[in-house]
Formats: C-alpha cells, sequence, structure tokens
C-alpha cells in the first residue's frame, strides 16, 4: 500500500524454527491463532447456512417475509463502519501500552470498547425492527438462519466487550503494565478476527443483491 | 481468550505456598488423596483419568452392544421394544464413538505426546484439566438422558432428520444428544488447541518435527482435524438444538427447510471423524510393530506424509456417506473418485508396516498381537470399504448390515485393537508394572476370535438384505444363523473384555512379587522409556539433547565397522534415574473442575429452565474470573516474565517457552 | 510491580522477536483505506449512482474484490501478520483455506451458483 515507509519488522528469525526446541514464538498467541483457524470453520458453516436459506420463505401466510426484503443497507453500513473503526482504537490501545501510555491505553480501550457497544446496540435494534416487520427467529428457514448467523457473530462482540473491559479495570488498577502488551495483543486478535468476520458478513449477506 | 494459560509455569517442588500478594487467590497444594486427582494439571493423571473413564465407557457402550445382539439373536426377539432399541443402537454408537475411543485417543495423546517430545507437560496445564472435567461433564449429561430426559437419544448417532425432530423424536433424548455433544465438542478442542501447541513449541532441544515419532506425528495430525471438524458439528448441533428447544426453522421440509443441510454438515464432521478414530491407533501401531521386529520404521517420512495426506483427503470424501440421500449424479461421481484415492496413503501405511515386519527379528509379545492383528482387521474393513467407494455396489449395500459390518472392521478392527495393543505396551511406563503376557494372550485370542464371529457374519447378512436399525426380524429371510453367530460372537468379546479387566487385577496383584520392569522392558525407540517406570511426577531428569530419530534406540545401540547394530549401552547405563529434585511443576487448581461444572447446569437450563442456564453462567463466569485471578506460585522463580500477570481476562503472560531444563539433579548420562 | 520487573521484562520481549509495530499513523492511514473502501461498497448499493453498477456481475465482483482486500489490511497490518512470525499465519490461512473449500463444495452440492 502507500505506506511502504514503515520501520522495518522486527525479524528475529535467526531465533526461530533452526532452533528445534521451539519455535521461539509465545504459546498464548499460537493458541489464539489455532483457535481463530477453528472459528473460520465455524462461521463458514453459519455463513454458507444463511446463504442455502437466504430466499427460503415460509409457505404463508404470515411467515413469507425474509430478511433480504427488509434489509436497511445505510443503517447497516454505519453499523458495518463503526466496528470497522473500532479495529483502529484497538490497534490504538496496543500502541499505546506498548508505548507505556496507561492513560491513553484506556482510553482507547474504552472507545473500542464503546464502539463495539454501539455495533451491538444497532444490532438489538434491527433484530427488534425484524420481528416488528415480521421477520421472527421462527418463521421461515432464512430468518432462523440469519437471526442465528448474526447472533452467532454478536455473542462473539459481546465477549470481545468483556474482555476488553476487564482490561479497562486491570489498567484502572494499575495491573495493565507494559510486559502485559502481548495479553493486549491477544485480545486485539480476537477482536480484530470479529471484525474480519463481519467484513465478509457485510459485503455477503447485506450487500450482495439477492436475484 | 479467557481460557487460555500461562506458559507452563515452574514452581519449585518444596514450596508451592507463597500468597501472590497481586493475585488475591491462592492455589491448592497437591495434597494426596482425591484433591489431588480433581485438582491436578499433572498431562499423566489426567491421561489416566481420561483412560478410566473411557474403560468404563467401554463397558456401557458393551453393554449396550450385549442388548442389540441380544434382541436380534433369533427372529421375532423381544427384549427390547422398538422405542427402547432405537435408542439403545443410538447410544451405542455415540457412547463407542464419542465416549470411549475419543477418550481412549485423549489419554494416549495425553500422556504421551509431553514425554515422546521431551517435554514437561503440555503448554496449558490448566487447560489440559478443563479439558478433560468439560469432557467427562458433557458424557455424564448425555447419559443422564436416561434418567431424567425420557431415555435416550433415538435417531442413530448420525441422527438424521426428520427422525431427530419433535415430531419422530418427542422426548428429550435427542437434546440431551446435541447439548451433550456440544459440551464434548468444547473439550476436545480446546484439547486439540493446547495440543497442537504443546507438539509446535515444547519439544526438547534437537526434536525437530522429523524427528518426532509417529505416534506423536498421528495425534498431532487428530488434532488438527479435531480443530477444524469440531466447528462444523457445533454449527449442525446448534441448529438442531434451536429447531428442537426454539422453535426454528432449518430441517423441517414443511416450511421450506432441507434435511440434506444436516447430513452435510454432519459428514463435513463425520468423515474427518473416522480419521480422528483411526490415526491415534496407527501412530500406536506404528510404534509397535518397529520395537517387536527390531527394526526401523520403514519409511518413515512416508509413514508420516501418508498420515497427513489421510488428513487432507479425508476433508473431501464427506458425502460418499450419502449416496442414496439425492444429491445428484454428478456430485456422486466426484465423491466416489475421491473415496477410492483416500485408499492410497491408507494402503501406503499398511504396506510400511509389512516392509518393518519384513526380515525382522519379530517378537509376538501381547502388544504385537494386538498391532499386527489391528493391521490385518483394519486391511478387512479397508477393502469392503473401497467395494462401497463404487457409487452401484453402495446403492446395494447402504443401510444393510454389510455397512456395519464394515465400520466395525475399521473402527473395532483397527482402531481398538490398535489401542489396546498400546494398553499393554505403555502399560508398564503408566504403572510400572507389566501385563501379565499370557492372560494378555489368551485377552488376544479370545476377542479376536470373537470379533470376526461377531462381525464377519454380518457382512453374509447385509449382502443377504437384513437392514441395520431394525428391531428384529421375522423367520425365514435366512438371517437366523447368521445372527445366532454374530450374537455369540458379542459375548465373546465381552469374555474377553473381563480377560482383561481380570488381568489388570491380576498383574497388580502379583506385581510386587516380581521383577520391576524397570524404564524400558521392550528394548523400545522413543524417548518416554528413558525414564524411570512409573513415569516421576517431573518427568524427565534432565531435559535429553535429542540427534536422531529413534533417539532412545540410538542411545543404546550403534554400528560396528561392519555397519551390524552392536549394543553400545545397557539401559541401566543410558536411563535416566528420575531423582531429580527441586524440579519447577505447575501447581494444581481447582478452577478447570468447577468451570466444567457450570456447562451442564446450562444444558438443563436449556432443556428445562432457562434460570438454571443462569446459574450455571455465573458458575462458569466465576470460576473463569477466578482462574484468571489465580496466581501462577513461582515466587521462588526469577526468570522475569513468569512473574504473573493477573489481568481479569486471563488471556496471558508472555511468551516464554518453558524453562527447558530446570534440575539441579544429575540426569542419566 | 517494581521497574526492575518491567524493564526485565522489556527485555525478555526483544529477545523474543515482539516485533516492532508501525506508529500510530500508519495505522490511521490503513482505517483511512478501510473507510474509504467501505464507502465504495455502500456505493454499490445506490446503483443509480454509478451506471457500471446497475450490471450485477461487476457489482459482485467489485464487492468481493473491496471485501479481500478488507479483510488482507486488517489480518496483515491491524492482526499484525505482516510483523509476526509466519506460523501465526499458516495456522489461520489453513483454518480458512480448508473452510473456503469445504464450504464452496458444500455449496456446490446444492447446486448454490446455478
Amino acid at each position: 500500500m502507500a505506506t511502504a515507509t514503515i520501520d522495518s519488522p522486527d525479524t528475529h528469525d535467526d531465533h526461530d524454527e533452526h532452533h528445534a526446541t521451539s519455535t521461539g514464538i509465545s504459546n498464548t498467541k499460537l493458541a489464539m491463532w489455532t483457535f481463530l483457524g477453528s472459528e473460520c470453520l465455524l462461521f463458514g458453516g453459519l455463513i454458507s447456512t444463511y446463504l442455502l436459506y437466504k430466499t427460503r420463505r415460509g409457505p404463508g401466510p404470515d411467515n413469507t417475509a425474509i430478511p433480504t426484503d427488509i434489509f436497511d443497507i445505510p443503517f447497516t453500513s454505519v453499523s458495518s463502519f463503526v466496528l470497522l473503526m473500532s479495529s483502529l482504537t484497538m490497534v490504538l490501545a496496543l500502541s499505546a501500552l506498548t508505548r507505556g501510555d496507561n492513560a491513553a491505553t484506556r482510553a482507547w480501550l474504552l472507545s473500542t470498547a464503546m464502539l463495539g457497544s454501539v455495533f451491538i446496540g444497532g444490532q438489538v435494534y434491527e433484530f427488534t425492527g425484524f420481528i416488528r416487520e415480521g421477520v421472527g427467529f421462527t418463521h421461515n428457514p432464512a430468518s432462523s438462519a440469519f437471526f442465528t448467523l448474526t447472533g452467532f457473530h454478536g455473542v462473539h462482540v459481546s465477549l470481545g466487550i468483556l474482555m476488553l473491559m476487564s482490561l479497562y479495570v486491570a489498567s484502572k488498577q494499575g495491573k495493565l503494565t507494559p510486559k502485559h502488551t502481548e495479553t493486549v495483543e491477544i485480545v486485539g486478535l480476537y477482536w480484530h478476527f470479529v471484525d474480519v468476520v463481519w467484513i465478509f458478513i457485510f459485503t455477503v449477506i447485506y450487500l450482495i443483491p439477492v436475484d | 481468550m479467557a481460557i487460555i494459560e500461562e506458559p507452563l509455569a515452574l514452581t519449585s517442588g518444596e514450596a508451592a505456598t507463597a500468597e501472590r500478594p497481586l493475585g488475591g487467590l491462592t492455589r491448592p497444594q497437591g495434597g494426596n488423596g482425591w484433591r489431588d486427582w480433581l485438582s491436578t494439571v499433572d498431562h499423566k493423571k489426567i491421561g489416566i483419568m481420561y483412560g478410566v473413564s473411557a474403560m468404563f465407557f467401554f463397558v456401557v457402550g458393551g453393554i449396550e452392544a450385549l442388548l442389540i445382539r441380544w434382541q436380534l439373536a433369533a427372529p421375532e426377539g423381544q427384549l427390547l421394544s422398538a422405542e427402547v432399541y432405537n435408542q439403545v443402537f443410538t447410544m451405542h454408537g455415540v457412547t463407542m464413538v464419542f465416549l470411549f475411543i475419543m477418550p481412549l485417543a485423549a489419554a494416549f495423546a495425553n500422556y504421551l505426546i509431553p514425554l515422546q517430545i521431551g517435554a514437561r507437560d503440555v503448554a496449558f496445564p490448566r487447560l489440559n484439566a478443563l479439558s478433560f472435567w468439560i469432557w467427562i461433564s458433557g458424557a455424564i449429561f448425555l447419559n443422564s438422558s436416561w434418567i431424567v430426559g425420557g431415555g435416550g437419544a433415538d435417531c442413530g448417532w448420525f441422527c438424521y432428520s426428520p427422525n431427530s425432530g419433535l415430531a419422530f423424536s418427542p422426548s428429550h433424548g435427542v437434546d440431551f444428544y446435541a447439548i451433550g455433544l456440544q459440551i464434548a465438542g468444547i473439550a476436545s478442542l480446546l484439547g486439540a488447541v493446547n495440543l497442537i501447541v504443546t507438539v509446535l513449541n515444547m519439544r526438547a532441544p534437537g526434536m525437530s518435527l522429523f524427528r518426532m515419532p509417529i505416534l506423536t506425528w498421528m495425534l498431532l495430525v487428530t488434532q488438527f482435524l479435531l480443530l477444524f471438524a469440531l466447528p462444523v458439528i457445533t454449527v449442525a448441533l446448534f441448529l438442531l438444538m434451536f429447531d428442537r428447544l426454539f422453535d426454528a426453522q432449518f430441517f423441517n421440509p414443511a416450511t421450506g427447510g432441507d434435511p440434506l443441510l444436516w447430513q452435510h454438515l454432519f459428514w463435513i464432521f463425520g468423515h474427518p471423524e473416522v480419521y480422528i478414530i483411526i490415526l491415534p491407533s496407527f501412530g500406536i501401531i506404528s510404534e509397535i510393530i518397529p520395537t517387536f521386529s527390531r527394526k526401523p520404521i520403514f519409511g518413515y517420512s512416508f509413514m508420516v506424509f501418508s498420515g497427513i495426506a489421510i488428513g487432507f483427503m479425508g476433508w473431501g470424501v464427506w458425502a460418499h456417506h450419502m449416496f442414496v440421500s439425492g444429491i445428484g449424479p454428478f456430485s456422486v461421481a466426484a465423491f466416489s473418485l475421491s473415496t477410492m484415492f483416500i485408499a492410497v496413503p491408507t494402503g501406503v501405511k499398511i504396506l510400511n508396516w509389512l516392509a518393518t515386519m519384513w526380515g525382522g527379528k519379530l517378537l509376538f509379545s501381547t502388544p504385537m498381537l494386538f498391532a499386527v492383528g489391528a493391521v490385518a482387521m483394519f486391511t478387512i474393513g479397508g477393502l469392503s470399504g473401497v467395494t462401497h467407494a463404487l457409487a452401484p455396489a453402495d446403492t446395494q449395500q447402504t443401510d444393510t448390515y454389510y455397512i456395519v459390518a464394515h465400520f466395525h472392521y475399521v473402527i473395532f478392527g483397527g482402531g481398538v485393537l490398535g489401542l489396546m495393543g498400546g494398553l499393554y505396551f505403555w502399560w508398564p511406563k503408566i504403572f510400572g508394572h507389566m501385563l501379565n503376557e499370557t492372560w494378555g494372550k489368551v485377552h488376544f485370542w479370545i476377542m479376536l476370535i470373537g470379533f470376526n464371529l461377531t462381525f464377519g457374519p454380518m457382512h453374509v447378512l447385509g449382502l443377504q438384505g437384513m437392514s441395520r436399525r431394525i428391531d428384529t426380524y421375522s423367520p425365514g429371510f435366512g438371517f437366523e444363523l447368521w445372527n445366532m453367530v454374530a450374537t455369540i460372537g458379542a459375548f465373546i468379546i465381552a469374555l474377553s473384555v473381563l480377560v482383561f479387566f481380570y488381568n489388570v487385577w491380576r498383574s497388580r496383584r502379583d506385581a510386587p512379587n516380581l521383577p520391576a520392569p524397570g524404564p524400558d522392558p521392550w528394548d523400545a525407540r522413543s524417548l518416554e522409556w528413558m525414564i524411570p517406570s512409573p513415569t516421576p511426577e517431573h518427568n524427565f531428569d534432565e531435559v535429553p539433547l535429542v540427534e536422531s530419530e529413534d533417539e532412545w534406540w540410538h542411545r543404546k545401540y550403534g554400528y560396528d565397522e561392519n555397519k551390524r547394530v552392536v549394543r553400545i549401552a545397557t539401559i541401566e547405563e543410558v536411563a535416566q534415574d528420575g531423582s531429580a529434585e527441586g524440579v519447577h511443576l505447575p501447581a494444581p487448581s481447582f478452577w478447570p473442575l468447577v468451570l466444567a461444572l457450570g456447562l451442564p447446569l446450562i444444558g438443563y437450563g436449556l432443556i428445562f429452565n432457562l434460570w438454571l442456564c443462569v446459574l450455571g453462567g455465573a458458575l462458569t463466569g466465576l470460576a473463569l474470573y477466578s482462574w484468571a485471578l489465580e496466581p501462577v506460585d513461582d515466587p521462588d522463580a526469577d526468570h522475569g516474565h513468569d512473574d504473573h500477570h493477573d489481568d481479569d481476562d486471563g488471556g496471558d503472560d508472555d511468551a516464554a517457552e518453558p524453562e527447558a531444563v530446570t534440575s539441579g539433579a544429575e540426569g542419566g548420562e | 510491580m517494581t521497574d526492575t520487573v518491567t524493564e526485565t521484562h522489556l527485555e525478555h520481549d526483544e529477545d523474543h522477536g515482539a516485533h516492532e509495530h508501525p506508529s500510530d499513523w500508519v495505522y490511521i492511514k490503513i482505517a483511512l483505506i478501510l473507510a474509504l473502501f467501505t464507502g465504495i461498497e455502500v456505493l454499490t448499493y445506490f446503483e443509480s449512482a454509478l451506471p457500471f453498477f446497475e450490471n450485477n456481475s461487476v457489482t459482485i465482483a467489485t464487492l468481493m474484490f473491496l471485501m479481500v482486500v478488507k479483510f488482507y489490511l486488517v489480518a496483515t497490518w491491524f492482526m499484525h501478520l505482516r510483523f509476526d512470525n509466519p506460523i501465526f499465519g499458516r495456522m489461520f490461512v489453513a483454518g480458512l483455506v480448508l473452510a473456503t473449500a469445504v464450504y464452496c463444495i458444500f455449496l456446490s452440492a446444492f447446486e448454490f451458483w446455478a
């Protein structure tokens, strides 16, 4: 991209792989990435289920409406944008902690959690609107699959918010120091993953037109 | 996330007490008796608990099998009603797959992976304990449906829709199936993450990936299969649960749902699951055969790559379970082809085992008998498997006893016999005494005969057209003779299992009067045999420096000037004596157990009363935060990085490879 | 927590290749690119805005392309795969590729693309 002038990444490859003792990388971070690899299969299954069912209406008369009929794209665009920007505040929190700037760390952690909450709030609003308009969880395969997929994602975001708030409290108590950079980084990995899943969902579920 | 563990923080054995001011909580101190087992984070004790629980469920599943065979022994059997029969065969399958073979493989994985790679423990010891407790709580939850759920699940282990729907399965059995397997699945997923990190990160110096024993390799592939297959069944089980408990519309054709969705999701998981079952056994066989052939494994890298290939190709064959489900001619043709291809890496393995034995000085001790038996029986099952890779033949065979015969030859013949061989092989390492050889051989031969009497005739029954899953049959179809033979065979298998338990009891009784087996009773090849039997709590006195594949064997044997193998050292000279003191070990914890107790509560809550979910969720949350706040108890250690974190999310401490060598005591050499 | 502990720890971090991350400004630039791409994505929804988005396949191709780029940017920059040990990325990509392959075959079996 246009930003090729960053500090050259620290490549400690000499520590890695040539030693057979271990890979030289962190257990915890490796565990998180391994777990995220597994999560791909989880969300893949939910997304595929929705794609398969997205136009399956009920036999009628009052369960024929499906989510794609009533998507509010401008609204979802805004909440998607909010979640996307929370990834920025997340990296800024990590960056602040690396510098040892605790106040900034807390501010960015809190903004990340707030942005996440706004996203969740938007989802709750969207869900209640759907239900009001006759697209409930139990109405037809399309709506069941939609609520299951977005609900799973919402639960993931909510867990992320809980983790962020825990970090915030820890920092408030003075327990979050630069030596915990990796903890914040790992929570960040989870957070960014939830974000990229939404990047996928936003495009494939919301934006790609259904004939 | 919150359940991630610190890297093996090592405390000194004597002073696990010091309370960390930052944590607020203390960690329990080992102690003895039941407390020790409930709070242990030792991979060896966890492995033993997996093994014992698995054998318990082997008996449970075995009794269910005997009920099935008793019912089918003669036409118009009256022992079980059709409803109960459905529950019994369903729970037989579920129990044997999820509560016997998988945990028994997990027992070997837990006990042996750290030993074979020269590690002190797994990467995340508390997470390891959590896996076990979650699995056992899921297992108990699943079986509690007999008592509180109005009977077991009755939809077959694959639980096809619409049989799994409320219309055809109104009791709570299927709910217990869906939630119980989810709980057990969480356990396997956490275990997979843990063991993958362990294998990649915790290897002893010099233990490169291509010096690892084949067993560790096959278990690693298995963990990757679990890692990627479990989320798929999780999705399927959630959809099923939502359908049944919350009126979602996933599998009901009347409202536009598609039962094929379940079949695909189930078998995308289900076929890798087949390899999850068989690969640990392949690994065990690959350890036993070289040891008792007095030769290195033939084609090490072929063995490794064929295992990886099986694991990989296992993802592209799932629809061969669905050839008659109406998936269309193109899908049938494609999956038929891919299924035939997967026979190739499997064949490579069988040929390599034969080549390993070729020209070897064969010693038919009990483990070797089981290993060779497993190879032979698996080959039969593999060949019948290739016959239904051909879609036209499968159309004839599907849903008949021919299929039942096939998968029992593969899973029981290939899987269970191999695992049994593993029990005999590593028993001295685990318990410090051998199992009696004579009774072991009696066990083997009775089991082999009983097995073939039970499942051999099922090929004939299937080709005669006898359906699976029918609770009885009428006289006059020619099914009588072979059904009776199969039933007699099943009871012979049961007898062999009793012989095994008798052997366990008897060998333990006789052990004090027999010479101790020493570190290496079989003159074996991998690292676990260089430490005393039973394994000391700290595993290795001194972490070995690995210089070759089959490291332990190369420490005992070398080559003379004529390239002939000569002994260069006795076992006593090169083995470690287990005398290390003050080795830092991870401290025990009760929170994994507490956390695991919350999950079945959530499960009961989903079925009966949502308030229970709140209670279960609260318990889980409490345990998670306590876990994160629990101190890492090594006040003496001053490595800098293991000064523990106490942030609340439980995500954890810094990088840090484990301190590889912490012992001050002398090791072997 | 004493300073000494912190210092020891930082040293240790460096020992273990704890990658230097880019500056905040770089992150902000990435975020701006992401925002821009999201804007283009949303634009396709208002089909009349640009004439060629009236063509469905062009719209889908554009959307998929932008999605992949956004995904890639977040994974490589925000999740640091660019700077980290490749093993992390391999773990993730293994899951991602497997999921894509398996579920594409799965959807093909339902003749989803037809």
